[in-house]
């Protein structure tokens, strides 16, 4: 992954300065590893397509201001401008939504899963369809990998959140429960 | 998944068959991962303690403002209106999370934030205003004061102080820690700081969740000398307040104080309080507003061993910042009245609040009416703006922070010069 990134960086820095680009050809880069179509192909990167434009602002003003830190994506941020933030996040609400994986999900892992989020009423927040809403994101058909991490990184406060409302829900969630949780949520139809 | 039912009783039902179906799945293939519990209470910080299972209910969620501050061209001002006589202008913009205010004696205006690192210096000079970030990568530097030339910030769980401010707004150092015995819950974790007339430091800790029983570190106002040293429990039964301000006549504190979520609609309603003695009790989370005893927490309670509220401030509607008006720009009536910033209401089907209410007093001291003051920030249930803080400057006119937009307002009354765009 790290060579892609690299070489994705590699070439921000060269398309940059030519700032008369249209959208596609600005948001190439950040499609090499989040996914062509908004469905992310690379480990432990989310895909982007449908996510709520305002949720995705919010991680683009965060990776600006290093309110999140994962440096390729501080790196990717760090010149961007408040009307940047929010022509990159439009684009990205507007990419199609990943589909729920083919392969039939493990129907006893799935309903682990579907007990777990129902207990930690994780649909007020994302949405009875895991769809998520304004500030909140889509967390359907996200890559399992990068939900798991995700749910980690908040349960250990290694993540951030612009408020504080993940890190108090993952305060009782075990470390065996992100898996099913990621699991059920990865694949949910 | 159309409509879920958010029946919890199906829910738990539902969970113990999926259990009971999971353990023998276990018992065959020992590789796969433990079963969910059956059930499992919510973590104390969740916002979602206490709500009750329906489909309106379940529509409710807090509202997070916009991570990047208006242009002051969008900002909503038109839209905003006063009394009669009252004018209101942009005072600066572009502050992302504008929230607490506080002011220098040289007339600088510093604006804590919440949910980005930074803490603002709106800076005046002849007249010419520039905003200034003079500290970053804080953790929820909601509070700021002032006292001396000294500012003093408070993060989630630490407070500290850069001297001599307004003599390095260009190139301030590091802050420099003086208190942090604070807990580091985030639920009610970010802090309003406030110098008394007895010159110590006043800094609450908000109950760590909606409503939840805690240890003594939690539920209170402290207050610390100047130093970081000292410290002790002034008020308690706080559950979690973002604004207070002391009595010109009397030096008594008053406090708002949020009151809890998913009660019902209606009730309980925000407190204004006032502490008459150090160590007074109001209440939180057994009783609430005065006169209700907690469904859950207040079995064997008695609201007449509290202190009840001087004033009730509406449901949900997160009455905020609060200063005592002493300035002489505004009309005689508003002489000692109290400017409260109500940020406005999530856990309420129609939203109320978002608003600054003027709130005047008796002779006594108590409350003798609330009324509008500055409006307009709600827009078809929505917000297009939500007042934090209110702060008098030295002329007698008021500034209001907006955190939704990043920006501050600036209240005058009469004809005055219109301020430079």
């Amino acid at each position: 992954m790290n060579k892609t990134l690299i070489a994705a960086l590699a070439f921000v820095s060269l398309v940059f300065p030519a700032s008369a680009e249209s959208i596609s050809d600005r948001v190439a880069p950040c499609l090499a590893c989040h996914g062509e179509r908004g469905t992310s192909a690379t480990e432990n990167t989310p895909s982007l397509g449908g996510q709520q434009a305002p949720y995705a602002l919010i991680q683009l003003f965060m990776f600006r201001e290093k309110l999140r830190v994962f440096e390729p994506m501080n790196e990717m941020a760090k010149s961007l401008t408040d009307d940047d933030l929010r022509t990159f996040s439009d684009f990205i609400a507007a990419l199609p939504k990943p589909a729920p994986p083919a392969d039939a999900a493990d129907s006893a892992r799935m309903a682990r899963g579907e007990t777990l989020a129902k207990q930690n009423r994780c649909n007020t927040c994302h949405n009875t369809d895991y769809s998520g809403k304004e500030n909140v994101p889509r967390i359907a058909n996200q890559r399992e990998d990068y939900l798991a991490k995700t749910l980690a990184e908040y349960k250990d406060n290694s993540r951030h959140g612009y408020d504080a409302t993940m890190a108090d829900v993952m305060q009782t969630v075990g470390k065996d429960q992100i898996g099913e949780l990621a699991y059920y949520l990865a694949h949910y139809r | 998944m159309p409509a879920i039912s958010f029946a919890s009783r199906r829910l738990l039902l539902a969970g113990a068959v999926f259990g009971a179906f999971t353990l023998s799945a276990v018992a065959q293939q020992p590789a796969s991962p433990p079963a969910a519990p059956a059930a499992q209470p919510l973590p104390p910080g969740s916002p979602m303690i206490g709500r009750p299972d329906n489909e309106a209910a379940a529509k409710l969620a807090p509202v997070a403002p916009p991570p990047i501050p208006a242009a002051a061209d969008k900002l909503p001002l038109a839209k905003l209106k006063v009394p009669a006589g009252f004018n209101i202008e942009v005072y600066a913009s572009g502050m992302a999370n504008a929230r607490s205010l506080a002011q220098s004696d040289k007339g600088t205006v510093f604006v804590g934030s919440r949910l980005v690192d930074k803490v603002y210096a709106i800076a005046d000079k002849d007249g010419k205003k520039s905003v200034k970030v003079i500290a970053s990568g804080l953790y929820r530097p909601n509070g700021v004061a002032f006292k001396d030339g000294t500012l003093y910030i408070a993060e989630l769980s630490k407070i500290s102080k850069i001297e001599k401010i307004d003599d390095v707004l260009d190139n301030p150092p590091k802050p420099t820690l003086i208190y942090d015995k604070l807990p580091k819950d985030e639920a009610h974790g970010w802090k309003f700081i406030a110098i008394g007339p007895d010159n110590k430091l006043y800094v609450p800790v908000g109950q760590p969740g909606n409503n939840v029983l805690h240890d003594a570190d939690h539920g209170q106002i402290r207050r610390i000398n100047l130093d970081g040293s000292g410290a002790e429990v002034y008020a308690v039964g706080v559950r979690n307040t973002v604004g207070f301000d002391w009595n010109p006549e009397t030096k008594q504190l008053y406090f708002t104080d949020n009151g809890r979520d998913w009660l019902s609609e209606t009730v309980p309603e925000d407190e204004l309080n006032r502490v008459t003695k150090a160590g007074e009790d109001f209440g939180a989370p057994f009783c609430y507003q005065g006169n209700i005893i907690d469904q859950e927490l207040g079995w064997g309670k008695d609201c007449k061993n509290y202190t009840a509220p001087v004033g009730l401030m509406g449901p949900h509607t997160a009455a905020l910042g609060m200063r005592f008006y002493t300035g002489s720009m505004f009309p005689k009536p508003y002489k000692n009245a109290i400017f409260v910033a109500r940020h406005g209401s999530w856990n309420k089907s129609q939203k109320q609040g978002g608003d600054v209410v003027l709130v005047k007093l008796n002779k006594d001291g108590t409350v003798k009416s609330m009324e509008p003051f500055l409006t307009g920030f709600l827009e078809d249930n929505k917000y297009v703006g939500r007042p934090v803080d209110v702060m008098q400057l030295k002329d007698g006119s008021l500034l209001v922070s907006d955190d939704w937009n990043g920006a501050v307002y600036r209240i005058t009354y009469g004809k005055q010069k219109v301020a430079a765009k």
